[in-house]
C-alpha cells in the first residue's frame, strides 16, 4: 500500500466524483425542488405532498408494498438458507448446483415475468397439464382484475424464484466464511446436528444474514417489473404508481413524491438495519 | 441399504428438485419462444411438436425488437466503456493507495447504492430535455453509468487488490515508470477479473427497465419495449421476448460462472 | 559496485516514524543485512533505499550521486522480494530477461544473460514454465536469478528466504551468499533470523523501533553488544539478565545482588548504582575455571538437546539458563554448582540500557 503524500488517488477519483456530483447528486437535489414546487408556476409549495397523501392510490401501494415484501423476504431467507445449507455439504458436482441455483441472477425482471406468464397463463403449462390430467375442464385464469389474489401470489412466486439465489449466494459465501475447525471442535464434544447449526452456524451467519435481509429489503421496496406485468395496476404498487404518474399522466412533480417515498423508506431502512447491526457487535 | 447410500440418493434427489424449480421456466420458455403459435394454444400438446423461427423474425424485422435490441447492445457497450474509464481509475486508487478521506470515499460510494433509481430517472428526464438528449440512448447510456459505477469501483477495487502489489513494485524496479507498471504488469493480471466484472455491468445495464422506460419514447430498450408492448401481444411473442431477454445474460453468466459467487459477494457487501 | 550512505534517513506514515534518523555507509560490494523483529522498519528502510518509499527526510546516495528522488527504475538497483513477485503471467524466462527487454537490449544478448543467469541459479531447465508450474524454491531461484541478470549496482532483498522450509532455507543461504561473493555486487539484506543474518552478513545492522541500535560484523554484535536490546535479540537462548548493585569493597568493584557477587574488572565508569547483569548461557560452566565465580541453585527445566544441554536453575537471584555442550546427565530437582565466567559478564546502564562493559 503506497501512502507517500501524493495528489494521485485525488486525481484517479476525481473523475467518479464529478460524475456522481452531475447525475446523481444533482439529480437527487431537482427531485426535491421538485417535490415542493408546483407542476405549473413559481414558488414553493406542500401541494404535491398533500396531494399524494390523500390519495387513496397511495395507500394502497404502500400497503401493497410492505405486503409483499413481509410475505416474500421470510419465504426468501429461509429458502435461501436451506439452499445454502444444502449446498455446503459439498456432495459431489454441488458446484454445477451452484451454477444452476445463480442462473435467475443473470435474468431481468421482465424475462422473469414472461417466464411466469409462460406458466400461469390460461393457455400456460399449468394449465395444459391439468387439462390433460383432466382435473379441470376450464383453463384457471389466474390473472385479471378480478383474480388479484392469485396475481399476487403468481408475483410472490415469481418473486421468489427470481430472487431467492440472491440471498443464496450471501449465506453461501458466509456459511464458506465459517472455519471447519468450529464445527470439528462441536464434534469433539459431542453436538448434535440440531446443537450445531443453533450454537454454531446461525451465530456466525448473522451478519451475513443481516446484509441479505438489509439488500432484500432495499430490493423489494423498489420491486417494479414483475408487478407491472403480471398485475399492471390491478395491484398498484409504489414504484409501479412513480412510473404511472410519470409516463401515463406526466405529473412529474407527483412521480417525484413518489420516488421520494420510496429514496426515505429505503434510507430508514438502512438506517435502522445499521444501527441494529451495530448494536449487536458492539453486545 | 446403508446409512451412506440412503445419503447420496437424497442428495441427488433434493439436488434434482433443485435443479428442476430452477431451470423448468428456461426450458418452458425456450418452448415456448420456438413453438409454432397452433402447438402453443392446442390445450393438448403439453410440450409443443412443431417449431419455427418465425417468432424471431417477426419480432426482429416486422416489430421494433430488432432496433431495441441494437439500441440495448449500444446502451449496455456504451455504459461499460463509460463507467470502467471512470470506475477503474478509482477502484485502482481504493486498492493500492493509503489516503486521507479514504474511507469516507468509499463510504459515498456505497450509500450511493441506497437510493432507487426511481428517484433518479424522473429528474434525469427533465435535465436531459433541457440538453437536449431526451429520448436517445445517451441519456440511457449516462443512467445506466450513474447505476453501474459504484459497483465497477467496488468490484475493480477488490480485483486489483486481489493482484499482489509486489507483482507491480517488481515492475518499477526493473525499470517501469507507474503508468506503465500498470498497463503491462497489474492490467494483464487483472484482466480476467475485470472482463467479469464487464459482463456483470452488461447484465445489469442490458435488464434494466425503470429508467430505460421512462426517458425514451421512440429509441426504447430491450425491456422497455417489452414493457410497453408485451402485455398487448400475441403470448408467443411475449416468450419470444422474453427468451431473447434472457439469452445474452444466461450466456454471459456461463462465461463469468468462475466469479460469480464472489464477484457477487463483492457487489453485495 | 556502489558505495551506498544513508544519511539521517527518516520516514514517517502519518504518525508513526517507522524509520528514524538512521545513517550508516555500505561499502563497495559489502554484504549487509538489517536486523530486527517485525516492525521494527527494515523493510520500511529497504523500500526507502529501493525507491518504493520516499523517504520522509535525509539522503540516501549511491556513490556521490543523490538518489533520494529518483523513482526505482533510474537506480539501477534490482530487488527481490519476500514472495517472490515472480510474474505469473510471463514464463520464467521473460521474467528473467524481463528488466533487460524494458532496457531495450538486443534479442542476442538478453539470451546470453538469461542463458547465464539461469545457470547461476540451476534452472536452465525450467525455462518454458509458468511461475505455477514451479515449486517455492523454484520461484524463488527465478527471483535471484532476474534480480542479477540486469547486474545491478545494489541488490536488495526482503526476507528473501522466510517462505522457504527449513532445509532448503539453510542451502539458499550459502547459494546466495556465494553468489554474492563471486558477483561482489553490494547487497543489503532484511530478515529477522539472526541465523541468517550471523551466517551470511559482513556486518549487520540492528533495528529496533525504527532506529539503529548497532552496526558491525557478528563477532562485534555477539560479544560487544552496545545495549540491553541488541545483547537480549542475538544468541539462542537469551543471555540471562540479572538485576544488581555496583559496590565498592577493597577498592575493587564488584557486582552484587543476594547470593551473588563478582569483582570488575578495573577501570570501569561508574556513576549509578543500578545495573543489569548480563551473561551468555554458555559462559556459566559446571566445572570450576579460574577467575569464575560460584553460585548454586536447584535444577527447574532440563532441555536435552543432546548436541548440548540446556539447564534452567532457579537461584537466589532468579533463573538463570545454563548451556553446556554435549550430553548431560541431571535431574530437575536436583541441586548444582554453577560457575560464571567472570570475563565474559556484560554490564548495562538500567536506566539508559547502555553497555558499560
Amino acid at each position: 500500500m503506497r501512502s507517500e503524500r501524493s495528489l494521485a488517488p485525488y486525481l484517479l477519483f476525481m473523475p467518479t466524483l464529478i460524475y456522481l456530483a452531475v447525475f446523481l447528486v444533482y439529480p437527487l437535489l431537482k427531485a426535491l425542488f421538485m417535490v415542493i414546487t408546483p407542476e405549473e408556476g413559481t414558488g414553493y409549495t406542500l401541494a404535491n405532498i398533500y396531494a399524494v397523501l390523500s390519495d387513496s392510490t397511495f395507500w394502497e401501494a404502500l400497503k401493497n408494498t410492505i405486503l409483499l415484501a413481509a410475505v416474500i423476504i421470510p419465504l426468501q431467507v429461509f429458502l435461501a438458507l436451506m439452499l445454502a445449507l444444502f449446498v455446503n455439504t459439498k456432495f459431489r458436482g454441488y458446484m454445477t448446483i451452484v451454477y444452476l441455483i445463480t442462473i435467475p441472477l443473470a435474468l431481468s425482471d421482465v424475462s422473469a415475468a414472461l417466464m411466469s406468464y409462460n406458466i400461469f397463463s390460461p393457455s400456460g403449462y399449468i394449465n395444459k397439464i391439468l387439462l390433460n390430467l383432466n382435473l379441470i375442464k376450464h383453463p384457471i385464469y389466474f390473472f385479471g382484475f378480478n383474480a388479484t389474489t392469485s396475481e399476487f401470489w403468481v408475483i410472490v412466486i415469481t418473486e421468489v424464484w427470481r430472487a431467492t439465489p440472491l440471498v443464496f449466494i450471501i449465506l453461501l459465501a458466509g456459511l464458506q466464511m465459517i472455519g471447519r475447525e468450529y464445527f470439528e471442535a462441536a464434534d469433539v464434544f459431542g453436538f448434535t446436528k440440531f446443537q450445531k447449526f443453533i450454537y454454531i452456524t446461525l451465530p456466525l451467519l448473522k451478519p451475513s444474514l443481516q446484509s441479505a435481509l438489509l439488500l432484500r429489503t432495499l430490493f423489494a421496496f423498489q420491486i417494479f417489473g414483475v408487478v407491472w406485468l403480471l398485475a399492471g395496476r390491478d395491484i398498484p404498487i409504489l414504484a409501479g404508481e412513480t412510473f404511472y404518474q410519470q409516463t401515463e399522466l406526466q405529473q412529474y412533480h407527483i412521480a417525484a413524491v413518489y420516488g421520494f417515498v420510496i429514496a426515505l423508506i429505503s434510507i430508514l431502512i438502512s438506517w435502522v438495519y445499521l444501527t441494529f447491526l451495530k448494536s449487536a457487535k458492539e453486545v | 441399504m446403508d446409512k451412506e447410500k440412503i445419503k447420496s440418493l437424497l442428495t441427488f434427489l433434493i439436488a434434482g428438485m433443485i435443479s428442476l424449480w430452477f431451470l423448468t421456466p428456461i426450458i418452458f420458455i425456450t418452448l415456448s419462444a420456438f413453438a409454432t403459435s397452433k402447438d402453443y394454444y392446442n390445450p393438448n400438446y403439453i410440450i409443443p411438436r412443431h417449431y419455427t423461427f418465425s417468432h424471431f423474425y417477426k419480432l426482429f424485422f416486422t416489430l421494433s425488437a430488432g432496433h431495441a435490441t441494437l439500441i440495448s447492445l449500444s446502451v449496455a457497450a456504451l455504459t461499460i466503456l463509460l463507467s470502467f474509464l471512470l470506475g477503474v481509475p478509482a477502484g485502482y486508487a481504493l486498492s493500492r493507495y493509503k489516503f486521507k478521506g479514504k474511507n469516507t470515499l468509499k463510504l459515498t460510494v456505497l450509500s450511493t447504492r441506497m437510493f432507487p433509481l426511481m428517484i433518479l430517472a424522473i429528474p434525469l428526464l427533465i435535465i436531459f430535455m433541457q440538453i437536449g438528449i431526451s429520448d436517445t440512448l445517451w441519456g440511457i447510456v449516462l443512467a445506466h453509468t450513474t447505476m453501474v459505477l459504484p459497483f465497477v469501483i467496488l468490484i475493480t477495487s477488490s480485483i486489483f487488490a486481489g493482484v499482489d502489489i509486489a507483482f507491480e513494485e517488481a515492475a518499477l524496479i526493473f525499470g517501469l515508470s507507474r503508468s506503465k507498471a500498470f498497463f503491462k504488469i497489474t492490467l494483464p493480471l487483472a484482466l480476467p477479473g475485470l472482463a467479469a466484472s464487464a459482463i456483470f455491468a452488461f447484465i445489469m445495464s442490458w435488464n434494466e427497465v425503470f429508467v430505460a422506460s421512462i426517458l425514451t419514447l421512440q429509441n426504447r430498450t430491450l425491456p422497455a419495449q417489452i414493457l410497453s408492448t408485451a402485455m398487448d401481444s400475441p403470448d408467443y411473442y411475449k416468450f419470444t421476448a422474453g427468451f431473447i431477454m434472457a439469452v445474452p445474460a444466461l450466456v454471459f453468466i456461463f462465461f463469468a460462472r468462475r466469479y460469480l459467487v464472489s464477484l457477487w459477494g463483492i457487489s453485495l457487501k | 559496485m556502489v558505495k551506498v550512505t544513508l544519511q539521517e534517513v527518516t520516514k514517517r506514515f502519518g504518525k508513526t516514524t517507522a524509520v528514524n534518523r538512521i545513517s550508516v555507509e555500505i561499502e563497495k560490494g559489502e554484504f549487509i543485512v538489517l536486523l530486527g523483529p517485525s516492525g521494527c522498519g527494515k523493510t520500511t528502510l529497504l523500500r526507502c533505499i529501493s525507491g518504493l518509499e520516499k523517504v520522509t527526510e535525509g539522503r540516501i546516495l549511491f556513490n556521490e550521486g543523490d538518489v533520494t528522488n529518483l523513482p526505482p527504475k533510474d537506480r539501477n538497483i534490482s530487488m527481490v522480494f519476500q514472495n517472490y513477485a515472480v510474474w505469473p503471467h510471463l514464463k520464467v524466462k521473460d521474467n528473467i530477461g524481463f528488466p533487460l527487454k524494458i532496457k531495450k537490449k538486443p534479442t542476442q544478448e538478453i539470451e546470453t544473460k538469461v542463458k547465464w543467469a539461469s545457470e547461476m541459479l540451476g534452472i536452465t531447465e525450467l525455462l518454458d514454465r509458468y511461475p505455477h508450474q514451479l515449486s517455492g524454491g523454484q520461484r524463488q531461484r527465478v527471483a535471484v536469478a532476474r534480480a542479477i541478470v540486469m547486474e545491478p549496482e545494489v541488490l536488495l532483498m526482503d526476507e528473501p528466504l522466510s517462505n522457504l522450509d527449513a532445509l532448503l532455507r539453510v542451502k539458499m543461504r550459502s547459494e546466495i551468499k556465494k553468489l554474492q561473493e563471486s558477483l561482489k555486487v553490494t547487497t543489503i539484506y532484511v530478515t529477522h533470523d539472526q541465523v541468517e543474518a550471523m551466517t551470511m552478513g559482513d556486518r549487520i545492522a540492528v533495528l529496533k523501533d525504527g532506529k539503529l541500535q548497532q552496526i558491525g560484523g557478528s563477532n562485534e554484535i555477539y560479544h560487544k553488544p552496545t545495549n540491553l536490546f541488541v545483547a537480549g535479540f542475538i544468541g539462542s537462548p537469551q543471555m540471562n539478565f540479572i538485576n544488581v548493585e555496583v559496590k565498592e569493597e577493597e577498592n575493587i568493584l564488584i557486582v552484587a545482588t543476594s547470593g551473588l557477587e563478582i569483582p570488575l574488572p578495573p577501570a570501569i565508569p561508574i556513576k549509578k548504582s543500578e545495573y543489569i547483569l548480563g551473561i551468555r548461557p554458555e559462559d556459566i560452566h559446571i566445572k570450576e575455571l579460574p577467575n569464575s565465580t560460584r553460585v548454586t541453585g536447584e535444577i527447574y527445566f532440563v532441555e536435552a538437546l543432546r548436541s548440548d544441554t540446556v539447564l534452567h536453575v532457579n537461584t537466589d537471584f532468579g533463573k538463570l539458563v545454563v548451556k553446556i555442550p554435549g550430553d548431560f546427565d541431571a535431574k530437575e530437582g536436583e541441586n548444582i554448582s554453577l560457575y560464571i565466567d567472570n570475563s565474559k559478564i556484560h554490564l548495562f546502564e538500567k536506566e539508559s540500557e547502555l553497555s558499560i562493559l
